[in-house]
């Protein structure tokens, strides 16, 4: 006899009926709807209080629409792929369970904004992607590398550890009002971005990043609304690295 | 449909396809071509650690990591191939930290090192502290440091375009021994607006990761689909070592969740039903710490043989309660987290319900220590490379140790990406694509997209759950002649179920229901040539455990496998294993 792994089941949960409200958008137009234009649909799946709401899309995906599009990979949190609009709020779908939503009522999904809609819960990541480029995203360093690994305390370590969770999802600029607004920002994870260089004593490059984010579109767009931190999977306090990038650059010092 | 040209192409912005293009892109024209956005690649999900004997913490030596290699692979791993990775580790660490990788230090500022399963001092005292790491999300901050280099380095990516076909200039199996094949390019689908990109190119390197989705409970990602393997079958070259699967002895219970082999390494201690440390009687010297493949069978023994836990006795317990919570959040935030998050567990307070979970593939493309891929035991195909999870060098042998695959992308990546750029430099001309180049991708792009809306019965869906259901049923930790056969009959069933799929999304743009389809193709081809390596494989060694022969048999089996894919289905041939030091002995811990 062989052993098996069918998917031990920790404790029994019910099943239940689950409705999901998703925004959808086709770029190439369906029977009712033309070429991107915006409609809301509803689906039910059974599912689990314990299911993540990836899960409850992966049903409508596999056994009612195929058509459904989000993007997705790890399913546990840690690649950033599935950030979307959950019940107002930015979230994995990977990460966020259906019991701490409130299943009763309709889940409603949307894509997160402040970026073009390619396809349903799939947006356009090149402006975001185009920001994290913009603020200098690497070691800066001068002079000759040493033979061996660069020292660094435990402490100065520390000193950047929040910032070099990012995941690069986006949950924090989509969900920045003056992200939403503002053509020009370059929204909270830039500057995530940059703070976990400018922090890190390593690095000789934090005088030419914290220009960039002196800038029109930096970091004094910022009107501390807090909910990039509410948003951040990771639980990077993105607000709170914001104002040290400020402190820095009206103290001038690091 | 777009053409390009290029010096180096490479498939994949993973770990390995990221450290190759710091290297490519130096010295050639070259173009990363990624189904999915690069930091979303599965190296991100790594958490422990990345081996490299820097001896910052205690005494320790490349030549002992040899030994825990080739040891740790119960003596499959070709030992020159050894030798290169745990020599090149150390710079390869001190390479990483020099871009930026913000590792965990010492109090004097140095790399800081912990213990990890199977790496010992002097060839198996006791655990040595080798792993460098980063909290427990090491492969996260690798991922992020080799593509803010690549941003510095202005590498050319070409995101969410999903290679579907390799080009070589000639049909590698039809060629004779000795003679040249050379690769041409590769055909891509650019997903966001369903076109069809040729690729022309003097050299490609496939850097796609791992096969994990051919099982249900697996650490991997949705899109770990085995796609370069399966690209490398159908274009006639072989795959080595596939029947060696890494089950992770510590996969969050019912999910498969990976959870560190670092939790251990910082003193986690794992426990059955009864509440005894049960590893003890199977490791009695580095216990909790001894190899994967080991842990996990002594696992899945437990809860056979009735001291699993839990309501349905078939988990055991990850026990981290005797730390302090302080430790657990310093050294290993994010797997608590994962705890608290998917299992309502808190891990300062309670165990952690674990069992083992599909990992990572020992097995995959044939390649000689430069990358370059073989077509057969000895002749290279030119200009074709391949590293990472995706390629077989083979430095895991039979069963991986944990820290050595982070290593494993960063030595072979990077060998990879010199070698492909110096072939290409040497190189004046790429061989010609042919007109229909782009013909057979075309031909499954245009007979799925015909399928909306048609006569095809079956959803994609329920095959793949079928074949995943199978897989973790019959080809796991254990396994028999019986169980093999009978996911044997079903992988061919499923075969044929596949050729009556019918996807439901008729666009061109973003149609990740097609992409989905063309996945469960590879993985379809992937699953039949891991069942049949293991059927063959008539002994026990590293991960592949035939309850039928329990015994490992050096002398008619110490071979890798060769696996091709012909019309009549699988040929199996083997080829030897590089010994240079190390005669096998009887593996114990």
């Amino acid at each position: 006899m062989t052993a098996t792994a069918e998917s031990p089941a920790v404790g029994e949960v019910k099943a239940m009926q689950v409705t999901l409200r998703i925004l959808r958008t086709n770029p190439e137009g369906t029977a009712d709807h033309k070429p991107g234009e915006s409609y809301w649909q509803e689906f039910q799946v059974e599912a689990h209080a314990t299911d993540r709401v990836l899960d409850a899309l992966h049903k409508i995906k596999w056994e009612q629409d195929g058509s459904l599009a989000f993007r997705r990979s790890c399913a546990h949190g840690v690649c950033g792929s599935d950030a979307m609009r959950i019940n107002a709020r930015n979230r994995l779908a990977c990460k966020t369970l259906l019991k701490d939503l409130n299943p009763a009522k309709p889940i409603i999904v949307e894509p997160i904004k402040g970026l073009p809609v390619e396809k349903d819960l799939i947006v356009d990541m090149e402006p975001f992607f185009a920001s994290y480029r913009e603020i200098m995203p690497f070691l800066v360093t001068t002079g000759n590398a040493p033979a061996r690994e660069r020292l660094q305390s435990p402490e100065d370590r520390q000193r950047f550890d929040d910032t070099t969770k990012c995941i690069l999802c986006a949950a924090c600029t989509t969900s920045c009002p003056v992200f939403w607004t503002d053509g020009q920002y370059f929204g909270p994870q830039a500057i995530v971005g940059a703070h976990r260089f400018i922090f890190d004593s390593r690095d000789e490059g934090q005088w030419d990043r914290l220009e960039i984010l002196n800038d029109k579109a930096g970091v004094w767009k910022c009107r501390t609304a807090f909910n990039c931190t509410e948003a951040c999977p990771r639980g990077i306090e993105v607000t709170k690295a914001i104002s040290e990038v400020k402190k820095v650059l009206t103290t001038g010092e690091i | 449909m777009t053409h390009h040209e290029y010096d180096v192409v490479i498939v994949g912005a993973g770990g390995a396809g990221m450290r190759a293009a710091l290297e490519s892109s130096q010295r050639a024209r070259t173009a990363v071509l990624t189904k999915l956005y690069p930091t979303r690649s599965h190296t991100g999900a790594a958490q422990g650690g990345m081996a490299a004997a820097l001896a910052n913490v205690e005494d320790d030596s490349a030549e002992w990591h040899v030994f825990d290699t080739i040891k740790g692979g119960d003596y499959l791993v070709d030992q020159d191939a050894a030798e290169i990775l745990c020599h090149e580790a150390i710079d390869a660490v001190l390479d990483l930290e020099k871009m930026g990788l913000p590792f965990n230090r010492t109090p004097d500022g140095k790399v800081d090192q912990r213990r990890f399963g199977g790496h010992t001092r002097n060839h198996g005292e006791a655990a040595v502290r080798r792993a460098c790491y980063s909290a427990d999300r090491t492969g996260h901050m690798i991922l992020q440091t080799l593509y803010q280099q690549c941003i510095k380095q202005e590498v050319e990516f070409f995101n969410e375009y999903y290679v579907l076909d390799l080009i070589l200039d000639q049909d590698p199996q039809a060629a004779a021994p000795g003679e040249e094949v050379a690769v041409a390019g590769v055909v891509a689908l650019e997903l966001s607006t369903g076109d069809i990109h040729t690729f022309r190119a003097k050299s490609v390197v496939f850097a796609t990761g791992g096969a994990g989705k051919v099982f249900k409970t697996t650490s991997n990602a949705h899109t770990l689909t085995g796609d370069g393997m399966g690209i490398a079958l159908n274009a006639g070259l072989p795959l080595e070592d596939m029947e060696f699967f890494q089950f992770h002895p510590t996969g969050l219970a019912g999910l498969g969740i990976l959870l560190s082999e670092a939790a251990r390494g910082e003193g986690g201690i794992l426990r059955n039903s009864e509440g005894e440390r049960f590893m003890e009687r199977y490791a009695p010297t580095i216990k909790d710490l001894a190899p994967r493949d080991m842990v996990a069978r002594a696992m899945a023994n437990e809860v056979r043989e009735g001291r699993g836990a839990g309501p349905h006795k078939d988990y055991v317990l990850l026990d981290l309660t005797h730390l302090e919570p302080a430790h657990i959040d310093e050294k290993l935030p994010d797997i608590t987290e994962f705890a608290r998050t998917y299992l309502g567990v808190e891990p300062y307070t309670e165990p952690v319900p674990v069992y083992p979970t599909a990992h990572y593939a020992m097995g995959g493309i044939p390649t000689t220590v430069r990358g370059e891929v073989l077509r057969n035991n000895t002749d290279t195909v030119k200009g074709l490379y391949a590293a990472g999870e995706c390629a077989c060098v083979s430095v895991h042998g039979a069963n991986r140790l944990g820290t050595n695959s982070l290593l494993d992308i960063n030595v072979f990546g990077r060998r990879a990406g010199i070698a492909a750029a110096e072939y290409a430099a040497g190189l004046d001309e790429a061989p010609v694509l042919r007109d229909d180049a782009a013909a057979r991708v075309e031909a499954v792009v245009t007979r799925l997209l015909a399928t909306v809306g048609g006569t095809g019965t079956e959803r994609v869906a329920d095959v793949r759950k079928a074949l995943q259901e199978t897989m973790d049923r019959n080809v796991q930790v254990f396994r028999d002649a019986t169980s093999l056969e009978e996911a044997q009959r079903v992988v061919a069933e499923l075969k044929e179920r596949f050729k009556d799929v019918a996807i439901h999304d008729r666009g061109r743009r973003f149609n990740t229901d097609l992409l989905e389809a063309v996945e469960l193709g590879f993985l379809l081809e992937i699953a039949e040539v891991v069942v049949a390596g293991a059927l063959a494989r008539e002994e026990s060694r590293g991960g592949h455990y035939r309850e039928d022969f329990p015994t490992r048999d050096d002398e008619n089996f110490m071979h890798h496998t060769m696996a091709y894919a012909t019309e009549d289905g699988v040929r199996l041939d083997t080829k030897p294993v590089v010994v240079t030091k190390y005669q096998p002995m009887e593996r114990k811990y």
